[in-house]
């Protein structure tokens, strides 16, 4: 890889090169309406649980689509499954099936199933 | 055979495809719903990017209506169309029976009804208004609020009615945008001591000079631009209007309180287009705007022969993009009448 003319610390990048992809396959696999998200933050807006604590549907959407799934399973169990995301979101998708597949497939991945 | 040609709508479309083919020497009955010409025109008070007011692009149109080949009838609608042979047969809500031998369809879009999109209040809250409200307060002079007094804080949000699936519309209305940005510059202007923030999911500024313009609203007017869909709209203790959305930008949620806010309504398929779509059996597209017959080099051109589409009928556009695409219908028409002796 060819050198920058400054440094950065290994952890400032989303490593397209090694990162897992395989929650977000899985996912967009079983609740295709997943690969419409646009990142309005309309989920969010409304989400019962970003009231109280640091959550974001939006920013969970798009860490798994990035492969950064240590911070899915930091923030994941936040969500009351309520669903009120998915009466507001622009683009049709899912949430709450989505939120749910995930911890399923953070499950399966963490048991090496995925 | 007939040599005239029926134009359904009397908006920018209708009245520069009338021009066209009256200059060409066909004679033209223009068929319009309202009391004057120019559609939305008339409700509208700057034009974007370059803030011309509307009133000269009226006059321009006005201008061309002067041709004597050219007829109006106000204040009526299509209410039936009928083929016979080569001919088209219309009759009006007033009763007029006309043959021609084409029909240019220029029926224009409609704007979203805000009040659909319930959570944002419109029709609820005093102080929520939609694009078009706002242009009515600049022509009027005054921007206040129902209270009688001028508003500090104002909030635009983008996609009233477009780009959201549960209002139906999952297009772009494409010119929203631009509205957004004008509008607030004018506010800026005109309150100088308020504040504007826009809520926007992307900023579409694909028309020339557009981008400049968004550029002047940030630099010259300190216009705040926030990423994040407005997802609910209601009422603090004192009053004034709270939105939910997020920062997407700074990843946290917004707490912002205002006074007035503005939604920025897209443009839908018109209620007298979806009549002709079903009179004459013209497709339509899942957008619900007319689908002609090729994307690309027959965007004028209907499924119906002697059936042609000008202007926003089709899909929205800005006021230099419906003349254009109203001249070129005009030449689908001459080019058809000629083709068919007429
Ligand atoms: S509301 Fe829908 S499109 Fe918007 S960020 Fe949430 S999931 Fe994505
Ligand atoms: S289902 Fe979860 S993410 Fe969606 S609004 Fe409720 S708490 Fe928030
Ligand atoms: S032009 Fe802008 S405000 Fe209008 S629908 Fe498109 S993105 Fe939304």
């Amino acid at each position: 890889m060819s050198r920058f003319g400054f440094t950065i610390t290994k952890a400032r990048f989303i490593d397209y090169e090694s990162n897992d992809r395989r929650i977000s396959e899985y996912i967009s696999e079983m609740e295709p309406s997943f690969l419409r998200c646009i990142e309005c933050g309309c989920c969010s807006a409304t989400c019962t649980a970003a009231g109280f604590t640091k959550f974001s549907l939006r920013e969970l959407n798009i860490l798994i689509k990035r492969g950064e799934n240590k911070e899915i399973n930091k923030t994941i169990r936040k969500c009351m499954l309520c669903g009120k995301c998915t009466l507001v979101c622009p683009r049709g998708v899912n949430t709450r099936n989505v939120i749910t597949l995930a911890k399923e497939a953070y499950q399966k991945a963490e048991n090496h199933a995925v | 055979m007939s040599k005239n040609v029926i134009v359904i709508g009397g908006g920018a479309a209708g009245i520069e495809a009338a021009g066209q083919l009256a200059m060409a020497g066909y004679p033209v009955i223009i068929i319009e719903k309202g009391q004057e010409i120019g559609g939305h025109l008339l409700d509208w008070y700057h034009l974007f990017p370059d803030r011309r007011n509307s009133v000269e692009v009226v006059s321009y149109l006005n201008d061309i209506a002067e041709n004597r080949n050219i007829s109006i009838l106000k204040n009526r609608q299509t209410e039936k169309i009928e083929r016979n042979k080569g001919n088209f047969h219309l009759r009006t809500s007033a009763g007029d029976e006309i043959e021609a031998g084409a029909i240019v369809v220029a029926t224009g879009f409609d704007l979203f009804r805000s009040e659909k999109k319930e959570e944002y209040g419109y029709g609820i809250y005093d102080n929520v208004i939609t694009s078009a409200d706002l242009e009515k307060m600049f022509r009027a002079g005054d921007i206040l609020l129902k209270n009688g007094k001028a508003p500090s804080k104002i909030g635009l949000v983008h996609c009233v009615g477009s780009r959201d699936e549960k209002s139906g519309n999952l297009y772009c209305s494409k010119l929203c945008c631009v509205t957004a940005v004008k509008q607030a510059i004018e506010l800026r202007e005109k309150l100088p001591s308020s504040k504007v923030f826009c809520f926007y999911m992307d900023m579409r500024m694909g028309g020339a000079h557009y981008e400049e313009l968004y550029l002047e609203a940030q630099e010259k007017h300190a216009v705040s631009f926030i990423r994040g869909k407005v997802s609910e709209v209601g009422v603090a203790h004192n009053g004034s209007l709270v939105i939910k959305a997020e920062d997407t930008l700074a990843g946290r949620p917004i707490r912002i309180e205002l006074d007035m806010l503005v939604l920025m309504a897209g443009m839908e398929m018109s209620e007298g287009g979806r009549k002709i779509s079903s009179d004459l059996h013209l497709s339509t597209g899942s957008n619900r705007f007319f689908s002609s017959i090729d994307n690309h080099y027959g965007s004028n051109l209907s499924n119906e022969n002697g059936v042609f589409y000008a202007g926003t009928c089709t899909a929205p556009m800005s006021i230099p993009e419906t003349i254009s695409h109203a001249r070129a219908a005009a030449t689908e028409v001459i080019r058809y009448m000629k083709n068919t002796g007429k």
